[in-house]
């Protein structure tokens, strides 16, 4: 449309103020008017549509599928397929750490999909003109996937488990672990949320949302060592986070390289667990002000 | 308050931009006082929106959907309860409260959708073409529901591209074409605008041509002829004169007719009258 239609406010009637809002004749249906503080407000809110994206995991079971299956066929994959020529027992359990990171970088993709199908089924703009905080409906959707990523990661732990796999330290340093593994989900989640929003539909954002992760997970000491990756991948295995979260689960968990195995000597290297949390919080905090952004403008498809 | 225009005319976008979905490229937009670019919050609740297609969450029961909006709103875990149950009687739903909503039948959805709209009682509701795609049973239950709500006292904005719906719901009607207010009032005042149309029906068909070179001497307008109807009709901006200066055509001439009077416009008259000469003026 080249000209909008312009309401003015000084015309003798704007619209909707032929009546004057006055109070409804039940007034309990009015909304409290100041809702507590904001901080308050925005966890409220956020753990509303959280909750009722947990509904939808419940009533459709069939979402969970790629999550729960997709570590499975990995474990296998790349345990078995691979694991026999690289050192066998002693690879997998190397490995395992690696295969966590890449099953929580690939739970992103479930929010792709997640807030893609809400914004092509017009609940996106529903939610928008309500009088809720522009994060919420993101936040809300990035802390319910954390359930994904749990099942997911239990997942991984069970195939470990089986693959022979098992932790060489306390159980305060795999609960550390753990945290790890939900923090780097969540940041990961942001990125997720970002593709949602800049991609036209949920087909474009499945794809878009896949396509990325298998280089940013493969060119990394997840699987391999970095230090046998030709000059500029090498680089790039060194400073990847998927290879930082991998070496400091590996560093908690207790599990040492197969003999002979190269290990790389970068900064990140010798600091996985500091790097790894510096980079979570960065993609935290570079894509919830990219993605509030973008939202901001976004609608309907 | 009912927005009538084409496919095409803006309806949809000014909606939007009034519930803040879009941001208005030029000019200044007031909700109840608010602006919507500087205060969106305060505009967003003092709206309540139904949607073009439903907007309703399939997965959740019909009883979840309403719940989740109010608890959105800031209303209290028991309140919004009590709203969503409120609602659901209100619309007839109560039977189905617990059903997903995605099998629901089309204008149980629209109704749902219509009862999300008033969570939080807003006291401007923006209904953006809520009849569209229903069967005639579910567009007059929707019409019935619009009914109720206007004698309740809430202010509706109601787009729509039926005149029916229009004429039948809203108390003063404006008519946009491509971004444009073309036109203002009640219904009446815009039926009045449009002029009454005086219309023949001939008996026989061979006097057509003739009962038509009477119809726009009478009138000085280009009358349109039925000829399968044998009927003839144009614009008359003077009613009853130009109604006698027929009569006396017609005597003078010798010309049968079956039928003849004066009617007032439909809106559908005024709505192609309007949209047309708008169409006009830009290929001029």
């Amino acid at each position: 449309m080249n000209a909008p239609v312009q309401v003015r406010g000084n015309d003798p009637a704007p619209l909707g103020t032929e009546r004057p809002p006055e109070p409804a004749a039940d007034s309990s249906l009015l909304p409290t008017a100041a809702r507590r503080n904001p901080v308050i407000r925005v966890v409220a809110e956020s753990a509303d549509l959280a909750l009722r994206n947990l509904l939808h995991l419940r009533r459709t079971p069939g979402l969970l599928i790629s999550c729960l299956v997709e570590p499975v066929v990995y474990a296998m994959l790349i345990g078995y397929l691979f694991g026999n020529s690289l050192g066998g027992t002693a690879y997998r359990s190397y490995m395992f750490s690696g295969l966590i990171a890449q099953t929580v970088a690939f739970t992103t993709t479930f929010t792709t999909v997640g807030l893609s199908r809400d914004l092509d089924q017009g609940m996106v703009d529903r939610f928008r003109t309500l009088p809720i905080s522009r994060v919420a409906l993101l936040l809300g959707r990035t802390t319910s996937d954390l359930t994904t990523c749990v099942a997911s990661v239990a997942v991984t732990i069970t195939c470990g488990l089986l693959m022979g796999w098992r932790p060489h330290t306390g159980p305060g340093e795999v609960a550390a672990g753990v945290l790890l593994v939900l923090l780097f989900s969540f940041a990961m989640s942001w990125i997720g949320v970002f593709v949602a929003l800049i991609t036209p539909n949920a087909q474009v954002a499945g794809s878009l949302g896949v396509i990325w992760l298998f280089p940013a997970t493969f060119i990394s000491s997840g699987f391999v060592s970095g230090a046998t990756l030709p000059g500029p991948l090498s680089a790039v295995a060194a400073w990847n986070p998927i290879t930082s979260l991998a070496n400091a689960l590996r560093r908690l968990f207790g599990n040492t390289p197969p003999p002979g195995f190269p290990v790389q000597h970068a900064w990140p290297a010798q600091h996985p667990g500091l790097y790894t949390v510096g980079c979570a919080v960065l993609v935290i905090a570079v894509f919830t002000t990219l993605s509030t952004w973008r939202y901001r403008t976004r609608t309907s498809r | 308050m009912g927005l009538l225009g084409p496919n095409g005319a803006g309806k949809t976008t000014l909606v939007k931009i009034l519930t803040t979905l879009l941001e208005p490229d030029s000019g200044r937009v007031f909700v109840n006082g608010r602006s919507v670019t500087e205060e969106p919050e305060k505009v967003r609740s003092a709206i309540g929106m139904a949607g073009q297609y439903s907007t309703v969450d399939g997965v959740l029961t019909g009883f979840e959907n309403l719940y989740l909006l109010a608890k959105l709103r800031g209303v209290g875990r028991r309140r919004a309860r009590r709203v969503a149950d409120d609602l659901l009687s209100r619309f007839r739903l109560t039977a189905v409260a617990g059903r997903q909503a995605g099998a629901y039948s089309g204008g149980m959805r629209r109704r749902l959708d219509l009862a999300a709209a008033l969570v939080g009682a807003p006291p401007l509701v923006v209904l953006d073409e809520p009849t569209t795609g229903l069967d005639p049973e579910s567009r007059l239950d929707t019409w019935d529901a619009v009914g109720e709500l206007v004698a309740g006292g809430t202010t509706i904005l109601l787009t729509t591209q039926y005149l029916e719906e229009a004429d039948r719901l809203a108390d003063r009607i404006t008519v946009i074409d491509r971004g444009l207010v073309v036109a203002e009032g009640t219904s009446d005042e815009l039926k009045a605008a449009a002029g009454n149309r005086l219309v023949m029906h001939v008996a026989e068909e061979h006097q057509l041509d003739a009962a038509a070179r009477a119809a726009a001497r009478a009138t000085g307008a280009t009358p349109a002829v039925d000829r399968r109807a044998r009927r003839v009709e144009a614009a008359a901006a003077d009613g009853r004169a130009a109604l006698g200066r027929a009569l006396g055509a017609l005597e003078g001439e010798g010309i049968e007719v079956l039928e003849i009077g004066l009617s007032r416009a439909t809106l559908d008259d005024v709505f192609l009258g309007l949209t047309g000469r708008a169409a006009r003026r830009e290929a001029a």
